[in-house]
């Protein structure tokens, strides 16, 4: 057996019971990049003294995992591009709040993962260093933006990876790469020192092969950051704790079985096979219907969300991406490629004297209706069930041309990252013919990752989807 | 421009305000891409928000406030402020010039 392969849980157990050692993990970790790395092209910067930094980590609770980072976070002494030119040559000398968790909770960086440039996009396609391959079928893309680190985790290139989704991207690419991606609770998670992209629904999470090892490292990132003014000083639970507890009782509601991007496709079949899962296993399923004006009982149609979300998105950019003036560091602004030019000048455009009512308030309105929506529906479920992408991850190339392309990909989990809810994407589905899969997406309301963790769980211990889960 | 739709001299106009170079071909691709983007974005106005508020936040957080003090472990030195500068002169950052005499 390939140590490479073990789950999170499975390594720190190993390790601190001295069957395997750091030596052994790393040297089948590093051999797999040395195999892979060149076709998936998954990382963009490998630490190469990470085994010497693991193997003073044993007692602590991570025992010295190697783990992939998307290269958006900024880690004292490793170059971070966020898969940009315009930050080549970049070595930050801070750390961000999650890696420095990491790291004290005995955590190693291994290296920085591939992401579309600037975090923006669907696919890592938009990346300056190339695109990223899905490990599960090579012609396809892994999804995007942690793109990369979903495909580290999947093609076991790492024990567990870290993202960050603004709107999908942790989901999505873990979807595609069929393993599981915790997007939590906006807030819950500091965003210091990861490179702001839109700060009002950025939320960093873990990327891993189980359920139990997203829980594992979401107990260490997440919390109150006093250099993030927008984490919430709420108590963090162990997220472990409640794993095992199961669904019996919980009300679950299957939102978007109407929506034409749904409705006859292998995901509505997926999600409804799921949904008879989850009432075997004692929870209550019903199917929320869809309603095109916010209506309670009903889900409010998801298609508005891309205006909103677009507009937001892009008004943050223009905002954020303002101090990228080569004076500090990085090149100047002519070297930003087109996609952020694109972003960046849409975004000024929603933000200019006259037009900021029109259409940056204007969306921020529709966004409470979004809120409102899910904290109707929160009163009656405890969960919803959806998915986190339309169908199976597309062919390399598909968000060639289309301004678009991320925003449409993302659809049906772009209300929920603007009301800053929690989900989770883990694998539901596999297509035999392309090997790829599809994910389950189950949200709940803000600050209930344990709930969503918990039922993940359940679901992954009674189904065969997740190839690392033992039955 | 005309509703949503984009012509590339806009598109000019929007990038002097971005701080973005963009050449003619670029400014053609890009007032191709807004309009796209801007006629998606234009269906919200068919939903009624009136009344509603917008949303700004979602935390629910307010006034989160700290000492001010000087927290000295976060300092940079000015080594490593310059670090990463491809200009810099004396231990200063070189910027260009935005100021003109007046004539």
């Amino acid at each position: 057996m390939k140590f490479n392969t073990l789950t999170l849980s499975q390594a720190v157990e190993k390790l601190k019971a001295k069957a395997i050692s750091h030596a052994e993990l790393y040297h089948d970790i590093y051999e797999a990049i040395a195999e892979k790395n060149g076709e998936l092209n998954i990382y963009l910067s490998i630490d190469d003294d990470a085994l010497k930094k693991a193997q003073k980590l044993l007692d602590t609770p991570l025992a010295g995992i190697p783990i992939a980072v998307k290269d958006n976070f900024l880690t004292s002494g490793l170059p971070v591009t966020a898969a940009t030119k315009l930050l080549e040559g970049y070595v930050p000398h801070y750390e961000s709040t999650v890696t420095k968790k990491l790291k004290e909770a005995g955590g190693v960086v291994l290296g920085k993962t591939n992401t579309d440039a600037w975090a923006h996009g669907a696919s890592t396609e938009t990346s300056d260093f190339g695109t990223t391959k899905n490990p599960r079928n090579t012609k396809y893309s892994p999804g995007g933006s942690s793109g990369g680190s979903a495909a580290s985790v999947a093609a076991n290139l790492c024990v567990a990876a870290i993202g960050t989704e603004t709107a999908g991207s942790i989901r999505q690419p873990a979807s595609w790469c069929g393993v599981v991606g915790l997007k939590p609770t906006y807030g819950r998670v500091s965003r210091y020192g990861v490179i702001a992209m839109a700060s009002s629904t950025d939320s960093p999470g873990p990327i891993g092969k189980t359920v139990e090892d997203c829980a594992m490292i979401f107990n260490h990132i997440a919390g109150k950051d006093p250099f993030d003014g927008t984490t919430v000083p709420k108590p963090v639970p162990d997220y472990t704790n409640n794993l095992k507890k199961g669904v019996k009782g919980m009300k679950m509601g299957i939102c978007y079985m109407d929506h034409p991007k749904i409705t006859g496709t292998d995901v509505a079949h997926a999600i409804e096979k799921a949904g008879k899962v989850f009432e075997e296993l004692g929870a209550h399923v019903d199917i929320v219907p869809m309603s095109r004006v916010l209506q309670p009982g009903k889900v409010f149609i998801p298609d508005y969300a891309i205006g909103v979300y677009t507009v937001v998105q892009r008004s943050e950019v223009s905002s954020n991406l303002a101090r990228y003036d080569g004076i500090r560091y990085g090149n100047d602004r002519s070297i930003f490629s087109h996609e952020a030019q694109n972003r960046i000048m849409l975004g000024t455009f929603t933000l200019t004297k006259g037009y900021a009512d029109r259409y940056y308030v204007h969306a921020q309105q529709v966004r409470t209706l979004y809120r409102k929506n899910y904290s109707n529906l929160f009163t009656t479920y405890d969960l919803l069930l959806s998915t986190p992408s339309p169908g199976y991850a597309l062919p390399i190339g598909a968000s060639s041309g289309d301004p678009l392309f991320g925003e449409l990909q993302d659809i049906l989990v772009e209300p929920s990252s603007l009301a800053g809810i929690t989900g989770i994407s883990i694998p539901c589905w596999i297509d035999a013919k392309t090997n790829l899969t599809l994910g389950l997406n189950i949200m709940a309301d803000q600050w209930q990752e344990e709930k969503v963790l918990q039922a993940a769980y359940a679901f992954e211990q009674a189904t065969d989807w997740n190839p690392w889960v033992k039955s | 421009m005309k509703g949503s739709t984009f012509s590339s001299s806009d598109v000019v106009k929007i990038a002097k305000l971005a701080n973005i170079p963009v050449s003619n071909d670029q400014a053609d691709e890009l007032a191709r891409g807004f309009t796209k983007t801007m006629t998606v974005v234009d269906e919200l106005t068919r939903v009624d928000v009136a009344g509603v508020e917008a949303t700004n936040q979602v935390t629910g957080l307010e006034n989160v406030l700290r000492e001010d003090e000087i927290d000295t472990s976060r300092m940079f030195t000015a080594e490593q402020a310059l670090a990463g500068a491809k200009r810099t002169h004396n231990g200063f950052f070189i910027v260009d010039q935005i100021l003109e005499e007046k004539v």
